[in-house]
């Protein structure tokens, strides 16, 4: 395909370098998993980790992999199988460098990288805990208004975004549907990495119906082709969540040993690539 | 009297809180408060919207995950549910842990959008199944988001409680919750027993009115089979008899 932008997963997952600051979206939103493996097969260290806006699984993993060494995000859990333990251990360790947000506080200051402004305010925050601990969280007086304190919040300027869509086109526009926050990322992001399941011969950009909802190529620095690329997770209405997987992940992370367990089977997965 | 079960008694209570809303939205992890919203949206007159995160059919948000909260902030949300590890009689809520911080000895989740919408919808229900002194507390350990503010922009915060055990209402000007009804089966002595702060209750506090054949028969039918695209599982559980 087009100059090098298509390349294997491994090829992909090579460009989130130690030391990055990475942005990944929700469960639900569409998670490379399966460049997330490349990740922990290579034994990526000191990742500065954005969840936006909150972690599951893949934060869990990465976590209990120790590729993780600063955690920025509003929540992390795995939902209905229950809590993120790997996350849940390494801070009782006192392994991460946290950095507890809130949801809206980590959209907004992605937008804020969007725009080229280095700072943006955001109401609410004002008396909880969260603004005591985020020294880089600081409240200003609205300078429009008189009696008006209000919170303001660093840019967020990932390095690098990695998510898994549906569909690329050859000339690396890539269908995110309704998931806009992928879009936001990407905006906000130095690099965007991408893995998709399927590619097609067509422009995206020529059907109008679907255009708004394609982050165009400009953005996009790499793209993979892995099928099933989310799994364990649901990628849209495509698949759903393996809830076994998920379940089997929950019971085993809650012990190191388990952990390294369910890691071992999940690396010496065979990979499903175009 | 019909027979129900608790969690129907939960859902019947929350629709009621929710009369007169516009909009309501559901956060995650929530299928009480999501088939609650649902009958009260099934009750009204057709004026109230439900946006439910995590539903195709009952969401819709085309701007992604920042919609929910720039709606919020623009007051187009009337109510809201939050829970919380630890909420105490200020009305304060704890979604990070206890122990200390960073480094606890238990770590929940994160504070989720609470911080922020705890502020900005008028109507926000706590909504805890759980009614015990480990989570009803004198004083949170961690503050997600406060009870009350002073001189800070906020429209929005805390307007009632709901527990395996009762429904409170908060009163903003006192900083103080008032037990308004005990549900079946339960006491005012229990209540206090199972709550690790002060809060008012008239001389004689009455009894959760439970659903009428009519509300069990929606919950039962066209709200569970609605709650069960999100919530296949809480579904499934709902069909168990009283």
């Amino acid at each position: 395909m087009t100059n090098g932008l298509f390349v294997p997963v491994n090829e992909l997952s090579e460009l989130v370098y130690d030391g990055a600051k990475l942005a990944v979206p929700k469960d639900s939103c569409g998670v490379a998993m399966e460049a997330t493996r490349e990740l922990v097969r290579r034994g990526v260290r000191d990742l500065h980790l954005v969840c936006v806006p909150i972690g599951g699984i893949q934060a869990d993993i990465l976590i209990g992999s120790g590729a993780v060494r600063t955690l920025e995000t509003s929540g992390v859990t795995l939902g209905e199988f229950g809590g993120a333990p790997r996350f849940a251990d390494a801070i009782r360790e006192g392994k991460l460098a946290m950095r507890d947000a809130t949801c809206p506080a980590v959209h907004a200051a992605l937008q804020a990288a969007q725009k080229g402004i280095p700072f943006i305010p955001l109401r609410g925050l004002i008396g909880s805990d969260l603004m005591k601990h985020r020294s880089d969280w600081k409240v200003i007086d609205n300078p429009f208004a008189e009696n008006d304190p209000i919170a303001v919040l660093p840019a967020i300027r990932p390095d690098v975004s990695l998510f898994h869509a549906p569909l690329a086109d050859r000339f690396g526009n890539v269908f995110v549907g309704r998931e806009r926050e992928l879009m936001t990322m990407a905006h906000a992001s130095r690099d965007t990495l991408v893995t998709v399941e399927e590619t097609t011969d067509e422009n995206l950009l020529d059907d109008d119906a679907r255009a708004g909802a394609v982050l165009p190529a400009i953005y996009v620095s790499k793209i993979a082709v892995v099928k099933q690329g989310a799994w364990p997770l649901a990628l849209g209405d495509i698949y759903p969540d393996d809830e076994t997987t998920l379940a089997r992940y929950a019971m085993l992370a809650r012990t190191a040993d388990g952990f390294r367990q369910f890691v071992e089977e999940w690396l010496s997965r065979d990979l499903v690539e175009a | 009297m019909s027979a129900f079960t608790r969690t129907e008694l939960l859902i019947t209570v929350i629709s009621r809180l929710l009369r007169g809303c516009h909009h309501v939205a559901v956060g995650a992890s929530s299928p009480i408060p999501g088939s609650g919203a649902l009958l009260a949206r099934s009750l009204s007159s057709g004026d109230m919207r439900v946006s439910v995160l995590g539903s195709r059919r009952n969401n819709f948000f085309t701007n992604g995950g920042v919609e929910l909260f720039d709606l919020a902030a623009q007051g187009r949300i009337d109510a809201f549910f939050l829970g919380g590890g630890q909420i105490d009689g200020q009305g304060n809520i704890n979604l990070v842990g206890v122990g200390g911080y960073p480094r606890g000895n238990v770590r929940w989740p994160g504070s989720f959008g609470s911080a922020y919408l705890y502020f900005l919808i008028p109507r926000v229900i706590l909504f805890r199944e759980e009614h015990t002194r480990r989570v009803m507390v004198p004083q949170v350990d961690f503050v997600s988001a406060p009870g009350t503010s002073d001189g800070v922009h906020r429209p929005g915060g805390p307007f009632a409680m709901v527990t395996g055990l009762g429904l409170f209402y908060f009163d903003r000007d006192r900083r103080r919750f008032r037990l308004a009804s005990v549900h079946p089966r339960h006491t005012v002595e229990e209540i206090r027993d199972n709550t690790g702060f002060d809060f008012d209750y008239p001389a004689v506090v009455p009894e959760t009115p439970g659903p009428d054949e009519s509300i069990l028969a929606k919950i039962r039918g066209p709200i569970r089979a609605e709650i069960a695209e999100t919530y296949p599982r809480f579904a499934e559980r709902l069909t168990q008899k009283p």
